[in-house]
């Protein structure tokens, strides 16, 4: 990363008299850093020259350039010291925010991964068929780099090598054995029996088309030591941008949608990615099958949420009072042992948590209720319950801390007033301490409930989001809230991942969490505090 | 986990109801219960919710008949067979999982406090155009947590993967890169309130002496932030050892996996199976985070209170 120059400790005496930019350790170090980076963005440039991405190699250039006149410029301190923390920000928090946006318009995800070329491609290279009664090659499987490649002997003796990445190519120095065959290659070094036995799956995977036109046909082989000659059962036309099946005839163009689709409405597996507008939301919203989970996991959300801020603060609370006392025995082995759960790792709490709630073998059911299945984690209100449970466990320390804090924090003379008043200590505390206690703690009560939002882990490692839902398709659980959600329909098993849907979700968490910050900043004013 | 040995001593009288104090004097004891008794009570009841789970998970570590059925009487055998098994187990590797948690949060927590120094230096110490939006900036940008966007990073990495492949998916590094773009936000905001309380004539006077900016950076005024970074690197530590979401999705490979994702994967297809060995794991996992907090509580403490009173 660019950093400022670094000048070490011991320099500090002897460059002293020198001017403050003169420091010859600190130029030193400058200069070898900047080289490094500039290094690194060179060879960056040159890969993304090499495969032709040319607004983002614009883009890297300008960021070099810019890094390099920041550093390289006199004046302009303050950005020497921001740049490298403002282009990791930049990076991974601003631009995925934006990315995000865009992919919300995209129907980017599992069959729709690429370039509409690459999809033809790929399309081409799947609908393959055993040409019948081509002529057999004889193969010998070689490697060269990690990569597998097919040396093939055709009928006519001819030897060629080529990989699924590169097309069949004719060698002239191979060494044949008795029959022909060619069994080595200079560069390459041919598989073993048991090689070719470990590394099964890859060989069968192997497609090694004649040329760079798939429409040629390709070799595979099934058995590593004999390939047949392959030829695409889908054939593209470039002019009329359709596939035509070769065998029925069936002619299929493109749907708009990113796919290719026949006249009676099937549909090629593969796809590509396209710009669809509004539709991942408009199919949040009205589509029957992800509105009404929608809806609940979002009730379920702010629910969540709530009742998690208002309980542990609630506890975190009526602990802070009690413990409120002058000359309480072990006050201190207290705190300690209730601040465990706080730092107890989240994950593993979870986790933790779903081991004790077992239904069948957990501690709870067999130890404080006699060995009752009761469903903590399938049923849908228990597990609900449970999720509350556990996140109270895990929150009301630091509500206890947080508490405790500000109670002793709050003036003395104010409940010395209202006890010579003759207020009850009820009354003391609901029309005194409350009040005077909320306005220091709302805005840690507002950033509990922005956490809470989005407290992934919990729900994630407990309940895995379930019981599953069972009106829907969409693998959702009763527990499942927004941001679980969302990962379960981008990275979720099952069903196919839907990474545009799965984007139209985070914005609206976005908005949410969004409205939740002008709230918040409202409350602390904390933009009034800097100067 | 229970690092407190006098932990069973307060957990057995969990169900009792009453709480023998040794100091009963001769007032009442429904005068002694009103003004204390029932705090004790409270006490010995939160404590008991508070630590009973951690002695559960420690019990079936300490059980090495495996399974979680077996493990529901606390204590009732104690051996270290799980632990064995914990790092015998290839296709698990815990000891890396260890290892690369140490080595990603180690280096993003430096790296994080690095980065958040240099630029609370700056607004501390520079006026310049723009620093008050820079700083509004921040503050707004670090409401929204990256795991929101972790489509878009899980995206982003892909497209690097094929640029760079040493730092796209399946990479550590690329990993700690992504954190990185949280490394300022909360935590320059802290460093920044406390770079302000260090007087700006230490560096003028060392100025005057000839001293080069980044020379008062380095040499006067990181010394004297020490407390703040510790606690941000440690907090930033702490933080990133239960980072899930986007460790699970950036690293696919057992032997570069951390311990949030690996643990994960043991528990997450047949949780009774394996639960000795997962709870060993887990009391392993957890030691270090719960020992580190413990000894910042002081700090994490103030904190709390000085960020609930300044509101």
């Amino acid at each position: 990363m660019p950093t400022t120059t670094a000048s070490p400790a011991e320099s500090t005496k002897r460059s002293r008299t020198l001017r403050p930019s003169d420091s010859v350790a600190g130029l030193l170090a400058k200069i070898i850093l900047l080289g490094l980076v500039d290094a690194f963005a060179v060879y960056v440039l040159i890969v993304l020259f090499l495969q032709e991405k040319w607004i983002v190699l614009v883009l890297a250039a300008a960021v070099t350039l810019l890094i390099n006149w920041i550093y390289l410029r006199r004046g302009g301190l303050p950005a020497k010291y921001l740049a490298p923390g403002i282009f990791f920000l930049l990076l991974f928090q601003v631009f995925v925010m934006i990315f995000s946006g865009y992919v919300a318009f995209t129907n980017y995800g599992d069959g729709h991964n690429s370039t509409k070329e690459d999809a033809i491609l790929s399309i081409q290279l799947a609908a393959q068929q055993r040409v019948p009664d081509s002529p057999a090659y004889r193969v010998t499987i070689v490697e060269q780099g990690g990569e597998l490649h097919f040396l093939t002997t055709d009928p006519d003796g001819d030897i060629s090598i080529g990989s699924t990445e590169e097309p069949l190519e004719e060698v002239s120095n191979a060494v044949t054995d008795g029959t022909g065959k060619a069994t080595e290659l200079e560069d390459y070094r041919t598989l073993q029996f048991d090689e070719i036995l470990a590394n099964q799956s890859e060989i069968l995977a192997l497609t090694v088309p004649f040329s760079e036109d798939p429409d040629d046909g390709t070799l595979r082989t099934s058995d590593g030591s004999t390939a047949y000659v392959f030829s695409p059962t889908l054939v593209y036309d470039d002019a009329s941008d359709t596939f035509t099946d070769t065998e029925t005839g069936t002619v299929y163009s493109d749907s708009g949608e990113g796919t290719f689709v026949s006249a009676d409405g099937q549909q090629l597996n593969t796809g590509w990615k396209i710009d669809v507008g509004f539709a991942n939301f408009v199919k949040a919203f009205s589509n029957e099958d992800i509105r009404g989970p929608l809806l609940q996991v979002t009730l379920w959300t702010f629910t969540f949420a709530l009742i998690s801020v208002l309980s542990t603060f609630a506890l975190g609370l009526f602990l802070a009072n009690a413990f409120n006392h002058p000359n309480l025995r072990g006050k201190k082995i207290y705190r300690i042992l209730m601040i465990l759960p706080y730092a107890f790792p989240a994950f593993l709490a979870g986790l933790v948590w779903s081991g004790l709630l077992n239904p069948e073998f957990g501690y709870v059911n067999n130890t404080f209720f006699g060995g009752a299945n009761i469903p903590w984690l399938t049923d849908p209100l228990l597990a609900k319950f449970s999720v509350l449970l556990v996140n109270l466990w895990l929150g009301f320390p630091y509500m206890f801390l947080v508490c405790t804090g500000a109670l002793q924090s709050l003036p003395e003379d104010v409940n010395e007033a209202a006890r010579l008043d003759g207020a009850s200590p009820w009354k003391l505390f609901t029309s005194i301490k409350l009040p005077l206690l909320l306005v220091s703690v709302a805005p840690l009560l507002i950033a509990s409930f922005a956490f809470n939002f989005n407290n992934f882990n919990v729900i994630y490692m407990l309940t895995d989001g379930g019981p599953r839902l069972s009106d829907t398709t969409v693998n959702v659980g009763a527990t499942d809230i927004l941001i679980t959600m969302v990962y379960e329909v981008a990275f979720g098993s099952g069903v196919g991942r839907d990474y545009g849907l799965a984007s139209a979700l985070s914005i609206i968490i976005f908005f949410i969490v969004a409205v939740i910050s002008v709230i918040s900043f409202r409350q602390t004013k904390s933009l009034e505090e800097i100067n | 986990m229970a690092t407190e040995t006098p932990t069973p001593l307060l957990a057995t009288p969990s169900h009792g109801t009453t709480t023998p104090p040794p100091e009963r004097r001769k007032q009442s004891f429904g005068a002694w219960f009103r003004d204390k008794g029932w705090r004790h009570l409270v006490a010995v009841i939160t404590t008991a919710f508070a630590i009973f789970p951690l002695l559960y998970v420690l019990s079936a570590a300490l059980n090495s008949t495996g399974t979680m059925a077996g493990s529901n009487v606390l204590f009732s055998r104690i051996d270290f067979g799980n632990f064995e098994e914990l790092f015998s187990n290839p296709n698990r590797p815990f000891g890396k999982w260890f290892m690369n948690t140490l080595v990603i949060g180690v280096v993003t927590s430096a790296a994080t406090v690095f980065l958040g120094a240099l630029a609370a230096y700056a607004f501390s110490r520079m006026r310049f155009k723009g620093r008050r939006v820079s700083l509004l900036s921040l503050l707004v940008l670090q409401m929204f947590p990256q795991l929101l966007a972790v489509v878009a990073i899980f995206l982003l990495l892909n497209f690097i993967t094929d640029v760079v492949p040493w730092l796209g998916l399946g990479s550590q590094l690329g990993l700690i890169m992504v954190y990185l773009g949280g490394a300022l936000g909360v935590n320059t905001y802290l460093m920044y309130g406390f770079f302000n309380t260090i007087p700006a004539s230490l560096d003028e006077a060392a100025r005057i002496d000839g001293a080069s900016h980044v020379q008062v950076f380095f040499t006067i005024i990181l010394p004297l932030v020490t407390p703040i970074l510790a606690v941000v690197g440690l907090l930033a530590f702490i933080g990133l050892s239960s980072e899930f979401v986007i460790a699970s999705v950036v690293l696919n490979d057992p032997d570069s996996q951390t311990l949030a994702v690996g643990l994960y994967s043991y528990v997450g297809q047949q949780r009774s199976e394996n639960w000795g060995v997962f709870a060993a794991g887990a009391v392993l996992a957890a030691l270090p985070v719960m020992a580190l907090f413990l000894y910042l509580q002081k700090y994490i403490v103030n904190g709390l209170a000085a960020g609930s009173v300044k509101g």
